[in-house]
């Protein structure tokens, strides 16, 4: 059956089965490889993705939780990489291997969304769920209040 | 949502612009640097191009293309290697291009390992962009009908300064082509240096941000297929029986084939188990949870590893085979001190899991895409798994979403090779958490038993080291008992301590799973229980650990193991270019406790440990603080890191391999553990194969690159090491508590 929902601006329509993680429906049948896939069970983050502005990890919602609604990934995030997380990101090269950072970004914007201003304590809190395996945990913090500075 | 336009899969992705990731990615990075073909990167302008060598060339539009020919894992390299290339090139960093490499030899090693992209290749890149820059010289001197020694090359340009004349590289093209390989040059001085040594960004920085990099798992075909393939839980069983009908019934699945059986030893070969071929990844893992697959779990099927723990400690109590003795370790001493070690089995964990798609072209030949450590590896898997010639198999190296050893064995490349011959379709494999978690290659489980000697004034005399665990050589050849090879060099024969009678054994142990090697490899035990054990003899001694340490280590000199007979290769590298001296090692001492104020006042239930390690031609000093409360929360609060590895290229990816390395080594101190029973690996994800989160990483990580113009030693993987047993030292300086086992969780510490 067709699972229509708002793709980063763009209105689709999948025809999938609705049970299917919303990760999949994104990778594999909406073709936006940016959303990682690695642990399959919300256990770290890296398939981190938007629905109305609320982080969710994709990999343990069906799609039909989707349906009706706005999605946005990381390629979806801002035009070229402009978002101030994301260049935060890049001005203090917070990445190694780059593959769990898609989902720390999604994290943290939602996180800068709802406290403009964190505390290292809040960025604990809110990033605890974002696993990365090469350990960049200590640039992410930082990063993190860059970009609250640079957004305020 | 009324009035939404159905659409196909092909179509949105033409509308969006997302042309299938893995076609756009085959084609700036794959079909763009073919083995001898014209290199032409995607927006490229120019008409014509120059090769000075195999990793370079110049198009006449100006831009410079570099082939990185190693893997990109997080390590920076495909910033680094640029960087030097450029640097003796006098190109301009903004006019030039990376391209990844296939795997071919014309290219010289390319497995992406043993921390060696800069330590072995240094000289190798130095010539690379020397010989080119010699080449643009010889073609503007051929123009201007001048001497080459009158002409000079800075900036993208080489300059003819008695006339005032320059030409830019890309107007060089022509005149070049024609000209002689170059195959010497000399190499810049160091103070003419323009990017080695300097912090660069990281090439890959947008991509990483965006979401548009391309990995093993991330690579889409025409008409692919997605599959999931279910093993037997010990390794080298094999399936008895399994219902295909009900996994063909779920929507989506396409075949069920199953796959080649195991060989022992393992190699890279595939491992046998079911797979299932779908639409898509979803589809391929539900089947899989149908087919209800009966095993034979084969020899491994009793393998216990709490019983195996208790054989590698009687191995290790016992004597072992002597593979180094200086004077006699035996000898009367005033009073002795012994402890045993264990740490267990690890995973490498990647968070991008092996993944790789494979597509069999009409003249038979195979094309794979695949985040392989080892590129050439895994062309000679490919080519042996299909019965091919290696000229006959393309592999395109993706990015690596980590790698951390797992993805320089090429098992998973070989599994997608072979479907994709078996269903005549292109096939991407991806393993699924648990798949890797339990189908991998495990980092050895070890015992090791020391003793140490110590006179009346309580110097010590002599140190027994003895070593337990199944060797990586059993995954490549039968019959294995112990540790071999190059395993005795990782952190065994050329300990640094300062002791006149010292003898280093092993000890026998057999392999019940795939053996493999994670970041540091043996090192990561060894450095344990050595530097948990010099810790032990301060404390019994009543010595500050510091000082303890640096006496240990004595005074500055230049270690041979082979003077004690240690058969001993140094990382592959000259001892006379790359020494074990101590005196570095205690440099790093002294700096890293200086760095973390050693001996300040502390608050209380905090504590400071230290430990120090040489790998992969680093030195490498960690000091941690930690406390400890009554309920057994532990707390690393900083960690302090300090490494000399010589001549560095780009110092900020260094000082981010130590960070991460910071982390990487709490995850074993604290978290790292798999246990077997009946032959199958117990823990499957990060809910049991737990590493360190956000909430647990240190509020700070310090670290500092000693000054140094020696040859350039690894930086990937010496930060590791150190890790644990200043943990675990701190641990004792906060409690009173010794912990001889990993991890500290077992100790009933969270």
């Amino acid at each position: 059956m067709a699972v229509e929902f708002e793709l980063n601006g763009e209105a689709v329509s999948l025809d999938i089965d609705p049970t299917m993680p919303l990760l999949w429906a994104i990778r594999d049948m909406a073709g936006l490889t940016g959303t990682k896939y690695a642990c399959g069970k919300a256990l770290c983050g890296s398939c981190n993705v938007h629905i109305d502005g609320q982080p969710v990890r994709s990999c343990a919602v069906p799609a039909s939780v989707a349906a009706g609604r706005k999605i946005t990934t990381i390629e979806g995030l801002s035009e070229e990489g402009s978002h101030p997380v994301q260049v935060a990101w890049r001005k203090l090269n917070v990445a190694q291997c780059g593959y769990c950072q898609s989902g720390q970004i999604m994290s943290a914007v939602a996180l800068l969304e709802r406290i403009p201003n964190p505390t290292d304590e809040d960025i604990d809190a809110a990033m605890s769920g974002n696993i990365c395996r090469c350990g960049t945990y200590t640039r992410i913090r930082e990063a993190i209040h860059l970009a609250a500075e640079d957004q305020s | 949502m009324s009035g939404v336009r159905k659409i196909n899969r092909r179509e949105f992705l033409k509308r969006t612009g997302q042309a299938s990731g893995g076609l756009v990615f085959a084609l700036t990075f794959g079909s763009a640097c073919q083995p001898d073909s014209q290199a032409v990167g995607p927006a490229a302008k120019a008409t014509a191009s120059v090769a000075p060598n195999v990793y370079v060339n110049v198009r006449n539009d100006g831009i410079v293309e570099i082939y990185c020919h190693r893997s990109e894992m997080g390590q920076g390299i495909r910033t680094s290697l640029p960087q030097v290339i450029a640097d003796e090139m006098e190109a301009d960093w903004d006019k030039i291009e990376v391209i990844q490499a296939v795997g071919h030899e014309k290219y010289g090693d390319q497995n992406t390992d043993g921390s060696t992209s800069i330590r072995q290749h240094f000289d190798l890149l130095r010539n690379a962009g020397a010989t080119a820059r010699e080449m643009m010289i010889a073609a503007a001197a051929a123009t201007w009908s001048v001497p080459a020694e009158e002409c000079a090359a800075r900036e993208h340009a080489v300059h003819h300064e008695a006339s005032g004349r320059s030409i830019g590289y890309g107007d060089l093209v022509e005149a070049a082509t024609d000209m002689p390989q170059p195959e010497s040059a000399t190499f810049k001085a160091r103070e003419d240096y323009r990017y080695i040594g300097k912090s660069m960004d990281t090439i890959d920085g947008m991509a990483f941000t965006t979401g548009a990099g391309m990995y093993g798992i991330d690579t889409v075909l025409p008409d692919m297929l997605y599959a999931s393939i279910e093993r037997c839980p010990a390794f080298g069983g094999t399936a008895k029986s399994y219902d295909e009908a009900a996994a063909r019934a779920v929507a989506g699945v396409v075949d069920v084939i199953r796959m080649p059986e195991p060989t022992s030893p393992p190699l890279f070969n595939v491992q046998g188990g079911v797979a299932i071929l779908a639409s898509n990844t979803w589809s391929a893992e539900q089947a899989r949870k149908k087919l209800g697959v009966v095993w034979d779990r084969g020899a491994n099927a009793a393998f216990n590893s709490d019983s195996y723990k208790d054989k590698l400690i009687a191995s290790s109590s016992a004597p072992g085979t002597t593979v180094l003795t200086r004077g006699d370790a035996d000898v009367d001493a005033d009073h002795l001190v012994d402890a045993t070690y264990y740490a267990p089995f690890l995973s490498q964990a990647p968070m991008e899991p092996p993944a790789a798609t494979a597509r069999i072209n009409e003249d038979g030949s195979c094309e794979v895409w695949a985040c392989t450590q080892d590129p050439q590896s895994a062309r000679n898997t490919v080519a042996g798994t299909l019965g091919l010639e290696k000229e006959q198999v393309t592999v395109n190296v993706t990015l690596l979403g980590g790698g951390f050893g797992r993805k320089s064995k090429p098992d998973f490349i070989a599994e997608a090779a072979w479907l994709a011959r078996e269903t005549g379709r292109p096939v991407k494999v991806t393993w699924t958490r648990e798949d890797d978690i339990r189908h991998g290659y495990q980092h050895s489980v070890s015992a090791q038993y020391f003793r140490a000697g110590m006179d009346a004034d309580d110097k010590t005399v002599s140190w027994l080291h003895r070593t337990s665990f199944p060797s990586i050589a059993s995954t490549f050849a039968p019959g294995v008992t112990g540790p071999s090879g190059f395993e005795l060099d990782l952190g065994l024969l050329d300990a640094p301590w300062h002791v006149p009678n010292m003898r280093v054994e092993t000890c026998e142990a057999t392999a019940h799973v795939r053996i493999g090697w994670l970041r540091s490899v043996c090192n990561v035990f060894h450095a344990f229980g050595s530097c948990s054990f010099v810790d032990e003899l301060a404390k019994t001694k009543g010595r500050d650990s510091k000082e303890h340490l640096l006496e240990m280590i004595g005074p500055p000199r230049e270690i041979d193991p082979a003077d004690d007979g240690g058969k001993y290769s140094n990382y592959g590298q000259d001892l006379e270019k790359h020494p074990v001296d101590t005196g570095r090692l205690s440099a790093v001492v002294e700096k890293v406790t200086e760095m973390a104020g050693w001996g300040r006042q502390l608050p209380d239930g905090h504590g400071l440990g230290v430990a120090v390690h040489r790998s992969f031609l680093a030195y490498v000093g960690a000091v941690a603080e930690v406390s400890v409360d009554e309920n057994g929360k532990l707390v690393v609060h900083e960690i302090w890191s300090c490494i000399d590895a010589g001549t560095v290229v780009n110092p900020d990816r260094v000082h981010a391999q130590l960070e991460g390395a910071a982390i990487f080594g709490m995850s074993i101190a604290m978290h790292g553990e798999l246990t077997a029973k009946d032959g199958a690996i117990v823990q499957g994800n990060f809910d049991t194969y737990p590493v360190i989160r956000m909430n647990e990483a240190p509020a700070a990580i310090h670290t500092h690159i000693m000054e140094s113009d020696a040859p350039p030693g690894g930086v990937g993987e010496p930060g590791v090491p150190p890790i644990a047993p200043a943990i675990v030292n701190a641990y004792f300086a906060a409690s009173g508590v010794r912990v001889r086992e990993l991890p500290l969780r077992n100790a009933g510490l969270t």
